[in-house]
């Protein structure tokens, strides 16, 4: 394997291309500063769909916390930028926060991924929500009126950069012999630990690693709108994400991506009537789960389909 | 010792509210194994339809608890046999997923009808308060522990006395052995979702004259609670929600009462936790073995 092989080249050449794509479009004015946020939250739901489907989609570990390690990357970043206020303070803050939720991720994880299906799931809605009251209750982040006047250094460079490897390296790690062992847990958990697969450290892994990239996008989601307070990170936060991640499919990356970014689309136009956008939500949630409880994409990328129609014969029996 | 006898009262007085709230979660979970996270929501339904007998119609207390029960009955049949009903044979996932869409729906329907803003109940009973040494006790706190011992004692008798009671411990045991007995299992199921929202909307009503005010919102925090105290009493196990109700309402008001109500939420989550890791099934429920 060749780290440069035709394949990658081609990956790289198709993320250079849509960076340069949307940045042309920004200058010349055709993605006007309203649209931006739009593509600012297309960005962060994207890290986060992304790393929550990586615990919940692939591990199979059903996760309604995923919006506590948000809010941990969220206030670790501006704390430090508005000490920091400097490009430098924005990079230690984003990477500063994305391992403090990273670590938390693990000290939670350890004794709440022992339960399993739903007591998992209100174990951590447990968590995110104590999280959200030492958010409230803490000096140093001001309280439920949050923390106003974060230094920006987010812009469409920086989401894109941090977007794509989010999406890169958690695609890369699927495909690893540790992500392996992860689809292996969500497939049957007793089998893969008959088949000698640690069952507990690959949870936690996941885990772990889905709060990491939870915390960068906190990290951007606090430098991209200033303004950040504990109520933007509580239960109905993780459960948005959770849409997203139902909504493309449990176990597809592009799914997730294709998702996120309609369901931003919608975000945006129906901005002023919030009640329909949930109500839609809502909908949207229970009739997946009565006819396409896969969602969209299934398990299934979006190579997978195109490999598919185009491929050659031979592959194609596969 | 004054302080902590009031507190007592207090806190009893809160958690027979969870503790109604709770009996339906552990009904519901013990007959098809779902978190139904709309039942939160059905408590809040129940604290309008109390508002709007009350309000609107000049009806008393009884009338309106009575309206408001079977309001919210009919309501949790209509949320299982749309929304769950199809959903028998699927993964515990995808229906727990659609038990938090449910309760989505419900929240945005009543926010988009009703509007966001916070209402307040009109007064129902008399606030006459009882000195008992230095402890006070209201009326309406002996009102709210009255009714909700009174439906506590109708739901052990309808659970042990009668036949639906008995299709209903039957099928929550074995489900396919209790059809092979000839007994109506989404019949049963049913009238388990009926009686689990009629006492959510008891607890509405209850707590929209305890608190006076009511909001579409109002039912994720207590529903949550109220989950928390089926858990700590032992999922499916009846006797458990009423212990464990008035446990988690005890202990929430003693730490509000002591001056920690900032964390008052999560001590009650950090407690879940701390339930889950060491005896997940709870004060009086079973340990059962999984097997391949």
């Amino acid at each position: 394997m060749k780290a440069l092989s035709k394949k990658n080249l081609l990956i790289l050449g198709g993320l250079l291309l849509l960076y340069a794509a949307v940045l042309g479009l920004i200058i010349t004015g055709i993605i006007n500063p309203f649209y931006e946020i739009t593509l600012a939250l297309i960005c962060i739901n994207i890290i986060l769909a992304v790393s929550l489907n990586l615990v919940t989609g692939f591990t199979g570990q059903f996760s309604l916390g995923h919006a506590g390690f948000m809010s941990i990357g969220a206030y670790t970043c501006a704390i430090i930028n508005m000490q920091m206020n400097s490009m430098a303070g924005f990079l230690i803050g984003l990477f500063a926060g994305a391992v403090l939720a990273a670590l938390v991720g693990i000290l939670i994880g350890i004794p709440t991924l022992r339960l399993k299906g739903d007591y998992l799931a209100i174990a951590t809605l447990g968590m995110a929500e104590i999280i959200r009251v030492i958010f409230l209750n803490l000096e140093i982040t001001n309280g439920a009126a949050g923390l106003n006047g974060i230094p920006r250094f987010t812009n469409w460079t920086w989401l894109f950069i941090f977007t794509a490897a989010s999406v890169v390296l958690i695609n890369n790690f699927i495909r690893s012999s540790q992500g392996r062992a992860c689809i292996s847990i969500r497939e049957d958990e007793i089998a893969a630990e008959s088949m000698g697969i640690n069952t507990t450290k690959y949870k936690v892994m996941a885990f772990a690693i889905g709060a990491f990239f939870a915390g960068i996008a906190g990290a951007l989601y606090a430098s991209y709108f200033y303004f950040i307070k504990p109520g933007l990170f509580g239960f109905l936060k993780s459960i948005d994400i959770l849409v997203i991640v139902v909504l493309g499919g449990m176990g597809s990356i592009t799914g997730s991506v294709i998702a996120a970014t309609l369901l931003a689309l919608i975000t945006t136009f129906l901005q002023s009537f919030t009640e329909i956008r949930m109500i839609l939500y809502a909908v949207v949630l229970i009739v997946i789960m009565i006819f396409r409880p896969k969602g969209l994409m299934g398990t299934t990328e979006i190579t997978d389909i195109l490999r598919f129609r185009f491929g050659r014969k031979e592959e194609r029996i596969q | 010792m004054d302080q902590f006898m009031q507190q007592m009262v207090n806190g009893i007085s809160l958690g027979s509210i969870y503790a109604l709230i709770a009996l339906g979660y552990t009904m519901v979970y013990g007959i098809i194994k779902l978190i139904n996270f709309a039942h939160g929501d059905v408590y809040m339904i129940g604290a309008y339809i109390g508002f709007a007998a009350t309000t609107y119609a000049q009806l008393g207390f009884l009338p309106a608890l009575l309206i408001s029960m079977a309001a919210c009955a009919v309501l949790g049949m209509t949320i299982e046999r749309i929304a769950y009903k199809p959903l028998r044979g699927s993964t515990r996932i995808a229906v727990l997923i659609t038990a938090i869409g449910v309760s989505l729906f419900l929240e945005y329907v009543m926010m988009f009808f009703v509007g966001a803003e916070v209402r307040s109940y009109p007064v129902l009973l008399s606030n006459k308060v009882f000195h008992l040494g230095n402890v006070l006790i209201n009326t309406q706190q002996i009102y709210i522990v009255v009714t909700a011992i009174a439906l506590m004692i109708l739901l052990q008798f309808i659970v042990h006395k009668t036949k639906t009671g008995k299709a209903m411990r039957a099928v929550s045991i074995d489900r396919d052995a209790a059809q092979l007995m000839g007994i109506k299992v989404d019949n049963t199921i049913s009238i388990t979702f009926a009686i689990g929202s009629a006492f959510a909307g008891a607890a509405g009503v209850l707590v929209g004259i305890y608190y006076n005010s009511i909001d579409p919102l109002m039912g994720i925090m207590p529903g949550l609670k109220a989950f928390i105290a089926a858990v700590f009493g032992g999922i499916g196990n009846i006797p458990g929600a009423m212990i464990g109700g008035m446990a988690i309402g005890i202990m929430e008001t003693l730490v509000s009462g002591y001056g920690y109500s900032l964390y008052r939420d999560a001590v009650v989550f950090a407690f879940l936790i701390l339930i889950l890791i060491l005896k997940p099934s709870g004060l009086l429920g079973k340990n059962i073995r999984e097997k391949v």
